[in-house]
Order: structure tokens, then C-alpha cells, then sequence
């Protein structure tokens, strides 16, 4: 069948010009790279050379419209010379080990619910999406006004329930109260991606592992932790690594609710490193700030790569 | 027997009240804000869980009249339409040569696409504004357009990777077997089928990058260039007055796309959400 259906579309004659083209490009060896191409280019130009370019800064003075010098390790030094510095570096891991750990118990709890035979299912997986979609800049504001400090609905509602003493806490302006609102927010955020995610792992497990354990006499408890948990374990390792490295490097919270403050209290490496490479214009010491991101991006596509994309392209 | 499933229905429902007062109460207290009058806005014992006296349409008047704000909005509309568009047309065919073709480069070049995939633009922000201000593009829109792309390419070409190797192979064998080119295989039964593919794609890079924010932040800042998030956020707080009202109005109208096209494709943006991690 084959064969014949080929000899069907041999062309009579001649191929032109642009038979031939055509007939070229169909090879896999030509096609592919032709394919590739704009999205190689776009990623050398836009992201490996910046990349490098923020390498080069980091280990220069540069500063914004001056001639730049190699200074070598020195800023990357000179930083742990800094309270700031040392702050920040603090704040990022008290921010991404809580908030992650928020995630993934209160995504794990949400998934299990959604899991369940709901009435308005859809309008309710809907809601639960919805903070995860909204502009994260455009959603903070409207948590800044709920954490403002004359009129917070939060505390508003805390004192009517009796939670709090009037006037309440000044959720933005005092240091550990400040770190528990960007968490918030963040938590806020980013549940909606652990539990859709979490509740599509739910939902590939297969209903007779249940009944098997049932059978064996496992309550709800122990089917969760027996047979739930170590089948969720990799779609939580992908969960867990992806939120990590993106709840690290945020940047749009922080700056919105708090702008690193009150001081130095809840800044990041995105937004401490915009303070110094933008607003006072030392482009080299603000490179380096944010280069410590690098560490932990290399770890997760290491740790990605390795364990949970087993597949080759 | 009837009456057990039944209880525990209601207590999951129950469980779940709070988990939907977290997600939704911050839209329903900005929604409020931006509807109030001023004068029981800022009444410190007024409750403010409700609107008590007549709701206004004031804030949203002021913010489209007295304000940029429909300029941040066409802004960020034209920036997002056209970064979509490319970063979709690059990151299909891209997506197309890495799960089908075999070619010299294929494995490097897809693992690439996943790291930079993983590349958060908070680590380049800096070193692109300079490539920003070397192109002449300092300070305008056409920076947003053409930076945008660096991670939307990505996660397309990575989100329809996905969907191609779902197609059967043997829909396009017989297609060229049938005398079609590759490149028309792929534009008549391929992309056809893949539709809901690129339909996930087309909306998560269209969200991704109306709620872009650092690089519009820093590339941009002149009042007639800047977006809508950005727009809302810096030209709306000026000195120490607040006008609460108006920013609640700003960020909720700057959701409005978003919200209208999460409303239609609510099951694409779910499947979208769980391909990313899983597949």
C-alpha cells in the first residue's frame, strides 16, 4: 500500500524550484533545526548572553553610565559584609521554607476535598483557582489595604471575633508581623497550583489500590498515609522543586505589600537587588545580589532532571 | 445507611468554606472598597464587611477620566497580544521539531528549553534592561515586546511538547504517505488536533504576560508606556495619600481580561496548570 501511494505522488518531469525546496525541507536533519531556530536565537540573544552579561556585572563596579572594572569575587564578598545582605539572605530561606510548607500541607488538604464528589464542582475548583490567575501586583494591593494599618479588615474582623486586642497588630510595619503577611500572600497565591496539581495525582491513582487496602482493613488514616502519600510523591517532588525556585526568586509581593521593609526586614534577593541595581544604579554589586539566586536554580533542573524527568527528549 | 455519606458530605463541604473564604475574601473586600462612598470608606467604626450606605461608581469615574489608566490598559493589551502571538507561533514549531524530528542538536536543545523554562526573570532583569537601553528601547513598550517572549517561548514550546507527543505518529505517516509534505501534514492534521494544545498555550501565555511585572517595572516608566499592573501600582500612590478607592477600582479593572477569559476556559486553564508539572 505504501509503496504504491508513494509512486502515485513521484512527480512527472522536472520538480521546480520549489518542489525541490519543499522536498528538501522535508527531511527531518533540515526541518528540525529550521524549526528550532527562532526559539534558539530568541534564547542566546534574550537569555544566555544577559545571563552571562549578569556574570561579567557581578564581578565588575559597574555602575549605571560609568566605565566598568574586574573587581573579581569581591562584590560577591563584600555582600556578606552587609547587614542588609545578611538579612535578605535570612529573610529568602524564612520565606520560601514557611511558605512552601504551607503549600504543600494546605494543597495537599485542598486537593483531598476536591477530590471528593462535590455539589458545584466546578464553580468551586473555579474560586479556588482564581488567586492564582489574578496580576499577583494587582491582587497585593488589594492585600496591602486589607494589612493597612488604620483600616485592616483583618484586624477589623480579629477584634469582632475576639482574636485580637484593639487596635491589633501593624501587620506592614512591624518585622515579624511583616514576614507573616508577604507569607500570607504568597500562600494565597500559590495554593491554587499545589492543589490542582496535587488533585490531578489524586486522581490517577487507581480506586483498587483503595479497595485492596480497605479489603485489608485500613482505616481513612492509613490508606493516606499507606497508599495517598508515597503514590503523590512524585508529582509533589515536581510541585515542591517548581514552587521552590519560583517562591525564592519572588518578586512582585514583596515589593508591592512591604518594599523590603519595615528596614530590611522582609526584603528578597529580586527586590534588594532591584534597590541597588536600579534605584541607586550599582548595576554590579545588584547582579551579584540577584546571582545568588544560581545556586538554587542549579539545584532544582539538577535535582529535576535527574530524578524526575527520566524520559529523554 | 442513606444518612452517613450524607453527614460526611456536608462536612467536606464545611472543611472547604474556609479554603474558599481565603481564595475569594480579598476580591469581595477590593470589590467593596472600590464601591464605597469616601466618607464610609475612611469611618474607622463603620463595618467594613459590607456597603452600608449607596454603593458609587465614583472611584471607577475618576480612574478612567482623571487617570492614565486606559493607556496602561491598551498598553498592556498591545504588549500582551503581540508577545503571545510570536511566542506561541515560535514555541509551536519549536515544540513540533523537538517532539517529532530527530535532528542533530534535539536532546541539548529541549533540555535547554526546560532550564530556561526554570530561568526566573527576577535573575535577568538587570542585564536585559542594559540590552534594552543598547537597542533604543529604553523607557518604551516595544522593550516589553520583545523581552516577554524569553519566557513565554519557553513554557510554550514546553506545554506543547506535551500535546504533540499525544498525536498519534501514525495520523501524519498517513498523511505523507498520502503525498503531503511534512509541513503540510503538520498544518492539516496535526495543529488540528492539537487545537486544545494550543489553545492552553495562546491563554496561559496571554495571562503570563498580562501579569508580567518586573520587566514592565523596569523597562518602562514614562506614563504613556507602562502597563497596567505597573500603572496601578506606581502612578496611583502618590506621596503619602492613598486613594484607596481608586487603586481598588484600578486593580480590579486591570483583572477584567483575565477574569473574562478564566471564565471561559476554566477547564483549560486546569488542564494547562496540571500538564506543566506532571507531564
Amino acid at each position: 500500500m505504501a509503496v504504491r501511494a508513494n509512486e502515485i505522488t513521484v512527480p512527472r518531469g522536472r520538480p521546480g524550484a520549489a518542489a525541490r525546496v519543499r522536498q528538501w525541507l522535508d527531511g527531518e536533519s533540515v526541518l528540525g533545526p529550521v524549526f528550532v531556530t527562532p526559539a534558539l536565537l530568541l534564547l542566546l540573544l534574550l537569555v544566555a548572553y544577559p545571563f552571562v552579561m549578569a556574570v561579567y556585572f557581578a564581578m565588575s563596579n559597574a555602575f549605571i553610565g560609568r566605565p566598568s572594572h574586574w573587581v573579581g569575587l569581591r562584590n560577591f564578598i563584600a555582600l556578606w559584609d552587609s547587614d542588609i545582605f545578611r538579612q535578605t539572605f535570612q529573610n529568602a530561606f524564612v520565606f520560601t521554607g514557611i511558605s512552601v510548607a504551607f503549600k504543600v500541607v494546605l494543597g495537599i488538604t485542598l486537593a483531598l476535598l476536591l477530590n471528593e464528589q462535590l455539589w458545584f464542582k466546578r464553580m468551586i475548583r473555579g474560586a479556588v483557582l482564581l488567586p492564582w490567575v489574578i496580576p499577583t501586583a494587582l491582587s497585593t494591593l488589594g492585600w496591602w489595604w486589607m494589612f493597612n494599618s488604620l483600616y485592616s479588615v483583618v484586624n477589623w474582623t480579629g477584634i469582632a471575633m475576639g482574636l485580637m486586642d484593639p487596635p491589633g497588630p501593624n501587620w506592614l510595619g512591624q518585622k515579624y508581623y511583616a514576614m507573616a503577611a508577604v507569607i500570607t500572600v504568597n500562600v494565597w497565591r500559590g495554593l491554587p497550583f499545589f492543589a490542582i496539581t496535587i488533585l490531578a495525582g489524586l486522581v490517577s491513582i487507581p480506586r483498587e489500590l483503595y479497595e485492596a487496602a480497605e479489603a485489608d482493613g485500613a482505616g481513612a488514616n492509613a490508606r493516606f498515609w499507606h497508599v495517598t502519600l508515597p503514590l503523590l510523591k512524585p508529582v509533589l517532588a515536581v510541585v515542591v522543586l517548581f514552587s521552590t525556585i519560583f517562591t525564592f526568586s519572588d518578586f512582585n509581593i514583596v515589593y508591592v505589600l512591604t518594599r523590603g521593609g519595615p528596614i530590611t526586614s522582609t526584603h528578597l534577593f529580586a527586590t534588594l537587588s532591584r534597590v541597588v541595581g536600579i534605584d541607586t544604579g550599582r548595576i554590579g554589586e545588584g547582579a551579584a545580589i540577584s546571582l545568588y539566586l544560581f545556586p538554587l536554580l542549579v539545584f532544582v533542573v539538577w535535582a529535576q532532571l535527574r530524578f524526575v524527568r527520566k524520559q529523554v527528549y | 445507611m442513606s444518612k452517613r455519606p450524607r453527614l460526611r458530605k456536608a462536612t467536606q463541604h464545611l472543611l472547604l468554606v474556609p479554603f474558599l473564604v481565603f481564595a475569594l475574601f480579598p476580591f469581595y473586600h477590593m470589590t467593596l472598597t472600590s464601591l464605597k462612598q469616601d466618607r464610609e470608606l475612611y469611618d474607622r467604626h463603620a463595618v467594613p464587611l459590607i456597603i452600608r450606605e449607596a454603593p458609587t461608581l465614583e472611584h471607577y469615574g475618576k480612574l478612567l477620566w482623571e487617570t492614565e489608566f486606559l493607556t496602561w490598559t491598551k498598553n498592556s493589551l498591545l504588549v500582551t497580544v503581540l508577545a503571545t502571538s510570536v511566542s506561541v507561533v515560535i514555541g509551536t514549531v519549536a515544540a513540533y521539531a523537538l517532539a517529532r524530528l530527530r535532528f542533530f542538536g534535539v536532546g541539548p536543545f529541549g533540555t535547554g528549553i526546560f532550564v530556561t523554562y526554570l530561568v526566573p526573570t527576577t535573575l535577568l532583569f538587570l542585564p536585559l534592561a542594559q540590552v534594552v537601553n543598547w537597542l533604543g528601547l529604553g523607557d518604551s513598550k516595544w522593550a516589553l515586546v520583545l523581552t516577554y517572549p524569553t519566557f513565554l517561548v519557553p513554557f510554550c514550546t514546553w506545554l506543547l511538547m506535551g500535546y504533540f507527543r499525544t498525536v498519534p505518529k501514525e495520523v501524519e505517516e498517513c498523511a505523507m504517505v498520502d503525498g503531503a509534505t511534512r509541513i503540510q501534514a503538520l498544518w492539516r492534521i496535526v495543529l488540528p488536533i492539537a487545537i486544545p494544545g494550543l489553545v492552553c498555550a495562546v491563554l496561559f501565555a496571554f495571562t503570563l504576560s498580562w501579569n508580567e511585572f518586573i520587566y514592565a517595572l523596569t523597562f518602562t516608566s514614562s506614563s504613556d508606556q507602562i502597563t497596567a499592573s505597573v500603572g496601578v501600582t506606581s502612578e496611583l500612590i502618590r506621596g503619602d495619600i492613598y486613594f484607596w478607592g481608586e487603586l481598588m477600582a484600578g486593580a480590579i479593572l486591570g483583572s477584567v481580561p483575565i477574569v473574562i477569559l478564566y471564565v471561559f476556559f476554566l477547564d483549560y486553564y486546569v488542564s494547562g496548570l496540571t500538564a506543566g508539572a506532571i507531564k
